[in-house]
């Protein structure tokens, strides 16, 4: 075995190493512990890009954790869908990173880089592993993660919303063992190569069993993507999390897509029976609902973290528009634009702390106040991350938005997915249009109680925490650049994805059919 | 009465019970709830592989009527995923509750020093 032949299994490793390590150096030797933290996520970076050049050339790596054979031990799948998900994390968690140590809130307490490291390691497993169950425990390693890091910081308002966000999921991981349970049941196997194969062989009398079991799979994989209804912890959680982590935590909502788009072409596609295809007739609808209910919330919210918080719910909800068709061409263009949206909206929260950080009293609210540094500097930024957002030229999310109405002109009821982006694209410009004037041109003349704050407002505060946001709106113009490139990986992933048979094929072996 | 029936009507119960307190307003009964619904999906994964009586696990190739043994792994990783989570999330109320000065799930300020007089309200 080469050193490449155990590449799959790096970016799970690598964290697994680097948090123990921070954990013990960061309290003596934190310049260390933060080295430790950016070699590990340059590390993975390094992996994934490898991986995506191997997935690239077609080549499926199936590798076999102590080396037992695919339906009875568990295995690990990089092919292309997993390496595009692996380069977004670790390209992410580099911008997330960057920004915490710039912004020194990473020292705000003394766990915030093992959890940081511990969050990648369930994420990566969860975009790498083959075996429903272990995609459960990886759920489970970024959610006890994530809800470390929504409360580094501390305070009153981080904890209510953490034992918001903590119920509801754990509610969630229930019903998801609920369904596993089922699943087992009925079809003998966990992998979901094998499940696949085997669940046209489930008995007539068990199909509502199997349809039961498949609707609960995907409503919690809708909960941790925020679909309307069950989108409801979101706004708050983002809202209050500190912004370095509500940036990495941009992926968490694509983590559910990620496994709609694994999971139900594989395991519950065509010759399923009662639950081929069983999400479809819910996710559709409520896909639209969710675009809606997003970019709404992007009109109406108070402060621009909110904003950002409501922005990835209206995102997520056009992503699945465009997944929910479950065809090649409306999976490809719903992968460019996931790729797109975590990153754009992770730029909107840091882009939002930018500005909280020098407003001093006035925070982040979307209200008219005094005059802050560098206000040029950072409308500026503002603007180009709500033009990406919101899908305007010239950026990667007008290309994102112009492929997936393309691409929903196969599905029959396309006019409706076109009436539903597009006025929500509007209603989100003008809901971004009107924070920016608010936040960046209305600035009060100075009275009483506001210069007193005003004062307070060191006039040139250090320009560091403008490093991350730029470097996730450079990563955004490279999207927009390499648009052919991308656009034609994310088609052949999504080739790849539905092709089941070939998929089992090279998880099980040639023998199987 | 059939082993079926008893273990589906108790995780039915559970079900149940554990629902209804997960939908309380207060955070003490929701962990409870939330506690009462993983013993009802943990008994259910063990059910996943069937109910058999006095059949051995497989240690002989010889042997042909055996348990399953894979929904006892996956309810052991289940007890302790729930275990830390129910662990964290009573550390995580205790904290909410004393910072806060609130027990409400929905984190209204409502002063709630022992007092139960307004358990009756909004519920």
């Amino acid at each position: 075995m080469s050193v490449l032949d155990h590449l799959p299994v790096m970016p799970v490793v690598i964290p697994a190493l680097a948090a123990p390590l921070t954990l013990l150096l960061m309290r003596r030797h934190p310049g260390w512990a933060i080295a430790i933290a950016g070699v590990s996520c340059l590390a993975m970076l390094a992996i994934a890009l490898t991986l995506l050049g191997r997935a690239g050339e077609g080549i499926v790596h199936v590798y076999e954790l102590g080396d037992w054979s695919a339906p009875f031990g568990i295995v690990l799948v990089a092919d292309r869908l997993s390496a595009i998900m692996l380069v977004l994390a670790a390209s992410l968690a580099l911008i997330a990173l960057l920004h915490a140590v710039l912004t020194g809130v990473d020292r705000k307490g003394w766990h915030f880089h093992p959890l940081f490291q511990f969050q990648l390691m369930g994420l990566n497993g969860a975009f790498l592993t083959g075996d429903l169950f272990n995609l459960f425990v990886f759920f489970e390693v970024l959610l006890i993660a994530s809800y470390g890091l929504l409360l580094h910081g501390q305070g009153p308002a981080r904890l209510k919303a953490g034992v918001q966000y903590v119920v509801v999921n754990l509610v969630g991981s229930s019903l998801f063992l609920v369904a596993l349970g089922l699943l087992y049941a009925l079809t003998g196997t966990l992998n979901m190569a094998d499940m696949g194969m085997r669940i046209a062989d489930v008995a007539p009398a068990d199909q509502g069993l199997l349809r039961i079991a498949a609707l609960l799979l995907a409503s919690v994989f809708a909960i941790k993507a925020a679909v309307v209804p069950l989108h409801l912890w979101l706004p708050r959680t983002y809202d209050v999390a500190t912004p370095a982590v509500a940036g990495l935590f941009a992926i968490m909502t694509k983590v559910g897509v990620y496994s709609l788009i694994r999971v139900v072409p594989q395991v519950f596609g065509e010759g399923a029976g009662a639950a081929a295809w069983a999400p479809e007739p819910f996710l559709w609808p409520a896909a639209l609902v969710t675009t809606a209910v997003g970019f709404a919330g992007v009109f109406v919210a108070r402060t621009l973290s909110e904003q950002a918080a409501y922005a990835i719910i209206g995102s997520t909800g056009t992503l699945l528009i465009a997944v929910a068709g479950w065809q090649p061409e409306t999976l490809g263009a719903a992968l460019y634009y996931l790729v797109h949206s975590t990153i754009a909206g992770a730029a909107l929260f840091l882009v939002s702390d930018v500005v909280a950080r020098r407003r001093a009293g006035f925070s982040d609210n979307i209200s008219s106040g005094t005059d802050f540094a560098d206000r040029q500097v950072v409308g500026l930024m503002f603007m180009a991350v709500a033009i990406a957002v919101t899908g305007l030229p010239p950026l990667s999310g007008f290309i994102g938005k112009l492929l997936i109405l393309k691409s929903v002109t196969v599905l029959p009821d396309w006019g409706w997915a076109w009436g539903v982006i597009l006025v929500t694209t509007l209603i989100g410009v003008i809901g971004f249009a009107r924070a920016g004037s608010a936040v960046f041109w209305k600035v009060a003349e100075s009275d009483g109680e506001g210069e007193a704050e005003c004062r307070g407002t060191p006039e040139s505060a250090p320009r560091a925490d403008l490093a991350a946001p730029i470097i996730a709106l450079a990563l955004l113009a490279a999207l927009s650049a390499g648009a052919g490139w991308a656009t034609a990986y994310g088609d052949n992933a999504a080739a790849q994805v539905l092709d089941r048979a070939t998929n089992a094929r090279a998880v099980l072996g040639e023998g199987a059919p | 009465m059939s082993y079926e029936f008893l273990l589906s009507s108790a995780i039915g119960v559970l079900v149940a019970a554990g629902i209804f307190l997960a939908l309380r307003a207060r955070t003490f009964q929701v962990v409870l709830g939330l506690t009462l619904f993983s013993y009802a999906v943990n008994l259910f994964l063990f059910a996943s592989g069937r109910l058999v009586l006095n059949r051995p696990p497989i240690w002989d190739k010889a042997i042909s009527e055996y348990a399953d043994p894979l929904p006892q792994a996956l309810v052991l990783t289940a007890i302790v995923i729930t275990f830390g989570m129910t662990a964290f999330v009573v550390i995580l109320a205790l904290r909410s509750f004393l910072e806060t000065g609130s027990d409400h799930v929905d984190g209204d300020n409502v002063p709630c020093d022992g007092d139960d007089s307004d358990m009756g309200k909004g519920e």
